[in-house]
């Protein structure tokens, strides 16, 4: 029911170390967050466009497909397949349907938490 | 105090608060992996419950979204993400945190327009570099297959 153990030691470790290094990015260069999650997807994409993307997700699950990372992989994959289906036309029309679930998921709860939400002083 | 721009730099440097460092990595590697393995745990739950594999997948993501979506508009988000720093920001929470924020921060400008328009404020970029090196990937993988 809950999977292998160790499943969720690679997630852990992988999932983490990906973080780690846009920590790195934050604390020592001057990447803003924004910059950061655009490298982290475009990375993605290229992972997944030189075949890099399956093994890792493979390997540690989770840990690969959590992060932004993961969201670009899923382009890319996406894209192969419309590709190999319908020729040059699914260069368009792969990626986004791919991308459309966690994109359509983070607008509708978006907009609706904004419906029922204030925006709160933030703290510095 | 007369200071010229070299000096002033210096002192500003000198005076900034310095993040640490260690203790940053730290926290963005436990809180990006356990945020990683709780997606891992969800998928699993997912699986035994019926899901094909890619339904699943989606369904962590959306789940994960979910989660700080709500986290995020009752403002416990950003509290966790002070600590946490990239450990929130590069998993899904991040673009969901990046989705939502800003759509909270422009309510007052109109549901339309405030909302409407600031809710890809950082997501809108995200799209677009996805959906542009997606398109490029794709257009090589059809040239280059046509000759294979």
């Amino acid at each position: 029911m809950f999977g292998a153990p160790l499943d969720y030691l690679f997630a852990f470790l992988v999932g983490g170390t990906v973080c780690l290094f846009a920590q790195l990015l934050i604390d020592l260069t001057k990447l803003t967050p924004a910059r950061i999650l655009v490298i982290y997807v475009v990375l993605g994409v290229f992972l997944g466009a030189v075949g890099l993307f399956e093994p890792l997700a493979d390997f540690a699950g989770c840990g690969i497909t959590v992060p932004l990372v993961g969201f670009g992989g899923n382009v890319a994959r996406g894209v192969r397949e419309s590709v190999s289906e319908s020729g040059l036309i699914g260069a368009l029309t792969g990626g986004l349907s791919a991308a459309s679930g966690g994109t359509a998921a983070a607008l509708c709860f978006g907009y609706l938490v904004a419906l029922f939400c204030n925006a709160r002083p933030k703290r510095p | 105090m007369n200071f010229d721009r070299r000096r002033y730099l210096d002192r500003v440097k000198e005076r900034e608060r310095r993040s640490p460092l260690f203790k940053n990595c730290f926290f963005a590697f436990t809180f990006g992996g356990g945020i990683c393995a709780l997606g891992q745990l969800l998928l699993s739950l997912y699986l035994y419950a019926g899901l094909s594999e890619r339904d699943a997948g989606t369904l962590v993501t959306v789940t994960l979204i979910f989660l700080s979506a709500v986290l995020t508009g009752v403002g416990a988000f950003d509290n966790v993400a002070r600590v946490a720093g990239a450990g929130t920001l590069v998993p899904v929470t991040g673009f969901a945190n990046a989705v939502v924020s800003p759509a909270l921060d422009c309510k007052s400008e109109g549901l339309v327009m405030g909302v409407g328009a600031k809710i890809f404020a950082i997501a809108g970029p995200v799209l677009l570099f996805a959906t542009l090196s997606g398109a490029v990937y794709g257009v090589v993988y059809y040239v280059v297959g046509l000759f294979l």
